[in-house]
């Protein structure tokens, strides 16, 4: 029991420290991997959780956390980078970003 | 309850604690950002966060429905509508709304003293778990033998309705995926006025 409260609470700390990522991440990247990293560590807090409580049934529910933050990310990352989720990502296409990070003052001007 | 559940019931109360904090301080996080980018992760961050709330307070179901639209679908939703404008917020002008801030402060003030009459977490006697609840809490491991009442409601005893609602569901997104993006699904491009006319 001991073991779970303290892994429960090394789980929380790394959240935070994701947090704190994703809040000061100076570039675009920085953000989608704390992201990511967030949802890892929800699926391993639901499971140290379940382990905790004395029910693990919960663990296939962490799975499907799992799932989806694996496919939460890649569409944030494919609709980030071509602007829409229906373009398959092979081909010419796929090496030429057409988003990038620096004008602002162009779209702005748009 | 055991003594043995104790320590457990412990940490659950600090994890929920430590949840909650992370919560206000990421709600804050949000409220002070001005780039948009930032503010789409975060919220993402925030559903995740109030989904391993739901899970700690033991409604699954909740929380697996906040974790697909609160973290998947909208994250997704909100990223389209941020490519669509700036990448910043503007600074806006800090405003005083004395009248607004009462307000918000009689309603929070007159929401907390009526919780005050909300009967005990898990009181057997309560309006919601005398009735209908206890007949549930009864039957289900007899005619269901499904861990989860609350999945054994939903599924079966009002599995009609639960379809019903998926239906409803199933047709708003129908219609939300025609209306804005039947054209771009199927790859093809912008159909101009002339071509319409034809």
């Amino acid at each position: 029991m001991t073991m779970f409260a303290v892994a429960a609470a090394a789980i929380i700390a790394a959240m935070t420290l994701a947090i704190v990522r994703a809040v000061a991440g100076p570039t675009l990247y920085d953000r989608v991997l704390a992201g990511n990293s967030f949802g890892t560590k929800t699926v391993l807090l639901i499971g140290v959780m379940g382990y905790l409580t004395g029910r693990p049934d919960f663990l296939d529910i962490a799975l499907l956390y799992a799932l989806l933050n694996f496919a939460a990310t890649i569409a944030i990352l494919k609709f980030f980078r071509y602007r829409t989720l229906s373009v398959a990502m092979t081909g010419a296409e796929a090496d030429r970003p057409r988003f990038e990070e620096a004008p602002e003052e162009e779209r702005a001007a748009r | 309850m055991s003594p043995q559940e104790a320590p457990g019931l412990t940490a659950n109360l600090l994890i929920d604690l430590s949840l909650l904090t992370l919560l206000v301080f990421v709600a804050l996080a949000m409220l002070r950002s001005r780039h948009l980018f930032a503010v789409v992760m975060l919220s993402g961050v925030y559903s995740l966060l109030s989904a391993s709330f739901f899970v700690s307070l033991d409604a699954v179901d909740v929380a697996f429905t906040e974790a697909a639209v609160g973290a998947g679908i909208s994250t997704v939703l909100m990223l389209a509508g941020m490519l669509l404008t700036a990448r910043r917020e503007k600074p806006a002008r800090p405003r005083r709304a004395p009248v607004a801030l009462l307000a918000v402060a009689a309603v929070g003030t007159a929401l907390i003293y009526a919780s005050l009459d909300m009967p005990a977490f898990g009181d057997p006697d309560s309006p919601a778990n005398a009735g209908v609840g206890r007949d549930y809490l009864e039957r289900t491991p007899k005619e269901i033998a499904v861990p989860n009442v609350v999945t054994a409601v939903l599924a079966s005893y009002r599995g009609f309705d639960t379809l019903g609602e998926v239906m409803v569901i199933f047709t708003a997104g129908v219609a939300v995926i025609l209306l804005l993006g039947a054209g771009s699904a199927r790859g093809g491009r912008a159909v101009t006025d002339a071509e319409e006319d034809a």
